[in-house]
């Protein structure tokens, strides 16, 4: 009789996921006790779970790599630099869900789990070096995504949101793991090492159009994830609708989580095919960049002129991953750090500014804010020069490692089409400056009241987006530091 | 080196009136306009030394260096520092700002808070700029520079301030964002290691690459001066922004551009200078005749200083793309000048404005008669911008036109030359036509004459415009060594260059990719 070996469990390199997951099924149960105007304690418990998440995350920075469930998880500094963006996006998140769901009256405790839930699965992409592993932890967030973008129940435009990220989201997660197959079917093997090993073993492998296609179908899966045109189209309705704390979140985590499995999966498996899919990205890059700014140009809904700037965003972090250097990797980190800051402070202020129904998220409704809250309106501008990569700001020094790592590889034509196109982006971004600072103000804004949450959310937020900006030198080595290859 | 951080404390104390504003009232306006008025001051005050403590030789001075940031292959330095070249400029800096603060101390009457944190924040991110001697270090003041700059006019401009702010904005925004592909360029040319502008100077680059790099430097610095056909935004900046917007922006900040001609674009790539000074000598002849001719028919008194302001400019580029002794002292002479000179029309333009709430130069005529003092400070200014002789105006513009016709750039001096002409008849037909003749409108009946504030505003520029105009040597002794360095510099590696390539078509741009080497690891 054939005996089946079982492999040695280590459960310390998923530790923080497990972590998060006990903790969302935990508040799963605990949710159905908590009357509905409480639901915020199970924000604070899973800020809880969170922090303790955390805490068994950083025990591992800085260690040798660790691998668990026959290496098809690695718990690397890697993986644990992303793990914490996307701890960080699930804290900023859950600090500003709770206004919002207050005001919009779908106070569903559920959004917390989810958000768990969600973060988990971004952690499982992050550490997957296994094909397999990285789409179970796809779906996980998809999954959990599909639902809170769908969650404002009463919103039609929610409704729209989570339906519209379903079917695009599943149809992308087919291209994805027809990919994944097509791979497996040249390779033999799902394990992102063994795949490098293959081909560098196998030159043959390099004439088979299969292994080729399923090189691109993922590409393309991924691409649907991080909105690189032309796979971008869900991106605006799915942004505008979903609920604006998910907006934000999706903005931030979900994205850094498609970058994180997209470069650990062409850096570490596809290493001698380089040259091909550089090829591929800055055609990416340009498209990405571009579409997604001159778009943004003419939005009038705040929301959306952010989704399309997002959009233009993973343009910029391509051009870092289009350098395939241990710069443009590390630009790509910084950069996704500082990303989540400043958009997710951004949002929070659109939070704060936006009436029950989603309305006021109109460019022109901020009209005279800087005169009713010269405070809010600060930190605002300072996200939005953030964004527009204006230093002294953690966006330009993010911009400038990628840039700079673009130019060391020799595209610099590269570069000046991605100065080119932020210098274009300054203009959508002054727009909301322009109607803060510059015209008089035609509301009251009397129905802001900022809780102490979302004002902890705007701060960490604000110190985020500026202290990188002065002083990037710590966290640049961070990221330096969370370069694998 | 390690003495008192007199470069430092001087460009960081207006970031603490900033603080100190942050934590006063906002409708204790008086209290505002103190803070601001007395640290700028003190800035002014702090930065005199640099002045008496200064040597007269090429060296940089007063320079402090410590590590910034560092980083995988990156090394940014804090590393500051004057030599002949910036030390006038900071000075002027200085010097400018209390008298724009005090000239808005009416004009301003909302917002006064906000108004005085952007001017501080403006002043911190100007002399950031000319006292920079790492190049990622001046790009960011370079860069701080615009958002003050963009709120003022955006908030406290005219009718049109939002145009005119967003469009300043983007211009001065594209044009940088090139010159930083540049810099990053330039940097892995010069192969790591840090951003120090002294071992940039030293880098040897093949004229191709020199050319693009050249061209991208430039165009930051042509829109910022603003050369011709890059002007377009600084009329309409100008006649938005508030009074003190538009001395600042005269006085400092288009000096920004013509100071990195000297500072970067020309010392780093001295090959690409010699092969474009035809093209920017015949853009700043074009500036010089082509702004001069529009500002003869501006309705707008303003708009009328504005464009007079790119035809000045333009003789400042000539001089300096003479490079030669006079044409680049006459040049940084100009600059200084041109801060003072219209720095003062702005400022005489305000007072009237205040007075009139309007700038159209039919709405007056016969001032002269109503206000005497007045008539008498805007006298000697306007002739000092036509560059009378005796009045500091002159010596810059004979300066510039005698190094020019001393250069390659003969032809252009002649045509230039003309420019005097044309400045003589706008800005005397416009002087005419608001003081003289009779004074019809019942409006301008009424008019007071300046009071004690504004006269003391104008005083120190009339002074110096005397000073400047009659014994100019002390300013030009402190600069030549540093200009005659710099010359040195430029032409020797000219030389070499020449040496190396004897001929090569301007076109022959290679592709970026073959001129950095890829991935250098």
């Amino acid at each position: 009789m054939e005996t089946i070996a079982i492999p040695a469990i280590n459960f310390a390199p998923i530790m923080p996921e497990v972590i998060l997951s006990i903790f969302g099924m935990a508040l799963l149960l605990v949710n159905v006790f908590v009357p509905s105007e409480q639901k915020a304690y199970l924000g604070y418990l899973s800020l809880g779970g969170i922090i303790i998440a955390a805490l068994t995350l950083l025990n591992g920075w800085g260690a040798p790599p660790q691998e668990g469930f026959s290496s098809s998880v690695q718990l690397d500094n890697f993986a644990i630099f992303f793990k914490g963006i996307f701890l960080l996006s699930a804290t900023l998140t859950i600090l500003i869900s709770d206004h919002y769901m207050k005001r919009e009256e779908c106070n569903v405790g559920e959004l917390y789990p989810l958000i768990l839930f969600a973060t988990t699965g971004m952690m499982l992409m992050a550490s997957g070096t296994d094909l397999m592993t990285i789409f179970l932890g796809l779906e996980v967030l998809s999954v959990s995504l599909y639902v809170l973008a769908g969650f404002n129940r009463a919103n039609v435009k929610s409704n729209e949101a989570g339906l519209k990220y379903f079917l695009l989201g599943a149809f992308s997660t087919g291209f994805l793991l027809y990919g994944m197959a097509l791979t497996y079917g040249a390779t033999g093997t799902t394990r992102i090492a063994k795949i490098a090993e293959f081909i560098a073993q196998n030159t043959s492998v390099a004439a088979n159009p299969m292994f080729y296609i399923g090189m691109l179908l993922m590409a393309t899966g991924f691409s649907f994830k991080i909105a690189a045109a032309p796979f971008h189209m869900w991106t605006p309705d799915v942004y505008e609708g979903a609920p604006t704390p998910i907006t934000a979140y999706m903005s931030a985590g979900p994205k850094a989580a498609g970058f994180a499995a997209f470069l650990r999966v062409l850096i570490v498996a596809f290493p001698s095919l380089k040259a091909d899919w550089t090829d591929l990205l800055w055609v990416l890059a340009v498209l990405t960049m571009t579409i997604g700014n001159i778009i943004a140009l003419n939005q009038n809904n705040i929301k959306r002129m952010l989704a399309y700037s997002s959009i233009a965003h993973a343009g910029y972090a391509l051009v870092g991953f289009t350098a395939g250097n241990a710069e443009g990797t590390a630009g790509i980190l910084f950069y996704m750090l500082s990303y989540t800051f400043m958009n997710i402070g951004a949002f929070a202020i659109i939070i704060l500014v936006g009436k029950k129904g989603e309305e006021n998220n109109n460019v022109s409704d901020y009209a005279g804010f800087a005169t009713k809250h010269p405070v809010l309106a600060l930190a605002m501008s300072v996200f939005l020069f953030s964004l527009a990569g204006m230093p002294p700001t953690a966006g330009f020094i993010g911009k400038f490692y990628l840039f700079s790592s673009a130019i060391k590889a020799g595209y610099i034509w590269l570069a000046i089409i991605g100065v080119l196109n932020s210098a274009a982006s300054v203009y959508y971004y002054l727009r909301v400056m322009v109607y803060m600072y510059m015209k008089d103000p035609v509301e009251e804004f009397d129905w802001m009241k900022a809780s102490p949450a979302v004002m902890l959310c705007i701060l960490v937020s604000v110190a985020g987006a500026l202290i990188p900006g002065v002083l990037p030198s710590y966290l640049l080595e961070l990221a330096q530091k969370a370069v694998l290859l | 080196m390690s003495q008192f951080p007199l470069i430092s404390v001087m460009t960081f104390l207006p970031l603490m009136g900033v603080i100190l504003l942050f934590f006063v009232n906002k409708k204790s306006y008086s209290l505002h306009r103190v803070i601001a008025l007395v640290v700028s001051l003190a800035t002014f005050v702090v930065s005199l030394p640099l002045v008496t403590g200064f040597q007269s030789n090429a060296e940089f001075q007063f320079v402090e260096k410590v590590p910034w940031i560092s980083v995988g292959p990156f090394q940014m330095n804090y590393h500051v520092g004057i030599d002949g070249i910036s030390l006038w400029l900071v000075i002027l800096t200085t010097f400018i700002m209390p008298i724009a603060i005090l000239s808005t101390w009416t004009a301003v009457e909302e917002k006064v808070k906000e108004y005085m944190i952007c001017l501080l924040l403006l002043e911190v991110g100007m002399l950031g700029a000319f006292i920079s001697l790492d190049l990622f270090l001046f790009y960011i003041f370079w860069e701080v520079m615009l958002i003050p700059m963009y709120f003022i006019i955006g908030i406290w401009g005219g009718k049109n301030k939002i145009y005119a702010a967003v469009k300043f904005f983007i211009y001065t925004m594209v044009g940088s964002m090139l010159m930083l592909v540049a810099l990053i360029a330039l940097y892995f040319k010069a192969g790591g290691g840090d951003f120090s502008l002294l071992r940039f100077y030293e880098v040897s680059l093949d004229p191709a690459t020199q050319t693009w790099m050249f061209l991208a430097f430039a165009l930051a610095f042509a829109i910022k001066v603003p050369m011709f056909p890059l002007h377009t935004w600084l009329p309409d900046a100008h006649t938005e922004a508030p009074t003190a917007g538009s001395v600042i922006l005269a006085a400092v900040l288009l000096k920004m551009g013509t100071y990195g001609f000297v500072r970067f674009a020309m010392p780093l790539f001295p090959d690409a200078t010699a092969r474009f000074t035809p093209l920017f000598a015949t853009l700043s002849v074009i500036g010089i005749i082509y702004a001069a001719l529009v500002a003869m028919v501006q309705e707008d008194v303003k708009k009328l200083v504005a464009y007079s302001s790119v035809a000045h400019l333009g003789y400042v580029m000539l001089g300096v793309f003479a490079l030669n002794q006079q044409g680049l002292s006459g040049g940084m002479l100009q600059m200084l000048n041109h801060g003072v000179s219209t720095g003062a029309l702005f400022l005489i333009v305000g007072f009237i404005y205040e007075r009139r709430h309007t700038r159209l130069i039919t709405d007056f005529g016969g001032l002269a008669k109503q206000m005497p003092i007045f008539a008498t400070i805007f006298m000697i200014v306007t002739l000092s911008s036509i560059g009378l002789p005796g009045t500091n105006g002159f010596v810059g513009e004979f300066l510039v036109l005698l190094g020019s016709f001393e250069s390659s750039l003969r032809w252009y001096a002649v045509i230039g030359t003309s420019g005097v002409i044309l400045a003589a008849v706008y800005m005397l037909w416009m002087f005419q036509r608001v003081m003289f003749g009779e004074l019809t409108n019942p409006k301008n009946q009424t008019l007071t004459d300046l009071n004690a504030r504004e006269i003391v505003i104008m005083l120190p520029l009339l002074v110096l415009i005397f000073v400047m105009g009659v014994y100019p040597t002390p300013f030009i002794d402190k600069m030549s060594p540093s200009l005659e360095k710099l010359i040195v510099h430029c032409k020797s590696k000219q030389q070499t260059a020449k040496a190396e390539v004897p001929q090569l078509p301007v076109a022959q741009v290679s592709p970026a990719a073959a001129v950095i080497p890829a991935d250098s690891k």
